[in-house]
């Protein structure tokens, strides 16, 4: 985790069942973050509550949500590579 | 005006509810709600109508919904709903109570917390983690969970918990002393000399009689329990039923001696109604006395249970009462449990039943 200086924005894909939690919110996000826990304090101002959404209060990603940095599961700690993506989705679970 | 008269349900995929008039023959079904994500318990604020879902999602964890319209519409909150970085994280609200404008959520692992912003925001009740007894509280079957939260009706700083398997718990101070109220509840999973301690008890429901707030009653793991003391003293009820074990009470709205239940076979002979008849058994003398109620439950091949938050009576006269299965069926009776009838079925599993009248 890191404070953020001015960088290259990151897009961010949300899964659909985490955008019906947010009225308001896109799939596609773009925003400025180095690594992966400051993306989700971002998410966090411009909704309200969805950090609680993604992280658990140890804290550390949710066990059922995958976080996707370049194509390999992430953490909190996860660098963000500038202009790169991030998928947030949804993990096999549920019963 | 004629009132409306709603039946809350929390199931396995989200919340529902029915309504109907006062004569409660026809109910219309709604749902399922808050994102069909599990729903340990849904209760209205009979001040304010406002209804309020709680429970835990695989994905997106624990949160407090809430409705203002009576179900049309659901925000939901978990902000302050967490414990201290490090600690076990919660995993998913089980019980909601209402009462003189605060609104308390029960969670697993066991804690309380308090919202005085109607659910926008949560604060923990911290003493109640703090007592000395907490790091030897044990897990019941479904997890170390905050199950049963009673208030009292005249003074704001009391209140009684039921944790599973902690026991009973009684705060005089707001929530921040608490005090084991166990004496007299035995524990049948432990050696014979040992049956009788101070906590670790299985509560599985906390109610309080109507208009006495010293008389309370629980259905335990291992038995059938009234305290006319506020908890500091227990004396077993269980003569007379057809088992010790069940999960759901449910106190008659103004006859304090008067009080339901739906015993299950057993803790380990599968957890279903009695040789698969179904009763719900009631007491009109504080349980000197059972009779089971039947007409109108099926009487041969029922394999179902009721879970502890899901039986619930309405305040119409007479009282409407409602028991939801573990099945997916909502069973009803308008007469205080003399005849009952299906009003809900092919629901998921049913995990919390509460009633709201609405006037006009």
């Amino acid at each position: 985790m890191s404070t953020s200086p001015a960088v290259e924005a990151v897009l961010v894909v949300l899964p659909a069942a985490l955008i019906r939690l947010f009225p308001g919110c896109n799939q596609h996000v773009s925003l400025c973050a180095t690594d992966v826990w400051e993306m989700i304090t971002a998410l966090d101002r411009r909704w309200p509550g969805m950090r609680d959404r993604l992280c658990d209060s140890q804290p550390r990603v949710r066990r059922h949500i995958n976080i996707f940095v370049e194509g390999e599961r992430a953490t909190l700690e996860t660098r963000l590579a500038p202009g790169g993506e991030v998928f947030i989705m949804t993990a096999i679970s549920g019963g | 005006m004629a009132p409306r008269v709603f039946v809350l349900l929390g199931t396995k995929k989200g919340a529902f509810t029915l309504e109907s008039d006062a004569t409660r023959r026809s109910w219309s079904l709604r749902g399922p709600f808050c994102e069909t994500w599990p729903m340990n318990h849904v209760v209205a604020d009979a001040a304010t109508g406002t209804i309020y879902a709680g429970g835990g999602n695989e994905w997106f964890g624990p949160a407090v919904w809430k409705s203002t319209d009576l179900g049309q519409t659901w925000t939901h909150s978990s902000d302050g709903l967490a414990y201290e970085a490090g600690e076990e994280a919660i995993k998913s609200v089980w019980s909601v109570a209402c009462h003189n404008g605060q609104v308390y959520a029960g969670v697993q692992p066991a804690g309380l917390f308090k919202s005085a912003d109607n659910g926008q925001s949560w604060t923990q009740v911290t003493g109640l983690r703090a007592h000395p007894t907490a790091p030897k509280w044990q897990p019941g079957g479904a997890g170390l969970i905050l199950h049963s939260i009673v208030t009292h009706p005249l003074d704001p700083d009391q209140l009684w918990v039921g944790i599973s398997a902690a026991g009973v718990f009684h705060t005089a101070d707001g929530g921040q002393n608490w005090t084991p109220r166990n004496s007299g509840t035995r524990c049948d999973f432990l050696p014979e000399a040992e049956r009788y301690p101070e906590f670790g008890q299985c509560v599985h429901c906390l109610v309080m009689a109507a208009g006495q707030p010293d008389r309370l009653y629980q259905q335990n793991h291992c038995g059938m329990y009234r305290s006319e003391d506020g908890g500091q003293h227990w004396e077993s009820i269980e003569a007379g039923l057809p088992s010790s074990f069940g999960f759901p009470a449910v106190a008659h709205p103004r006859d304090p001696a008067t009080l339901f239940l739906l015993p299950l076979n057993g803790d380990i002979a599968g957890r279903y109604v009695p040789e698969g008849k179904a009763a719900v058994w009631r007491t009109r003398n504080a349980g000197a006395g059972w009779e089971a109620k039947r007409d109108g439950l099926p009487q041969e091949n029922a394999f179902f249970g009721v879970l502890r938050q899901a039986m619930a009576a309405d305040r119409l006269d007479p009282v409407g009462v409602y028991a939801g299965t573990n099945t997916g069926t909502l069973f009803a009776s308008a007469d205080e449990g003399e005849r009952w009838t299906s009003i809900a079925q092919y629901l998921p599993p049913i995990l919390s039943v509460e009633t709201l009248v609405v006037d006009g």
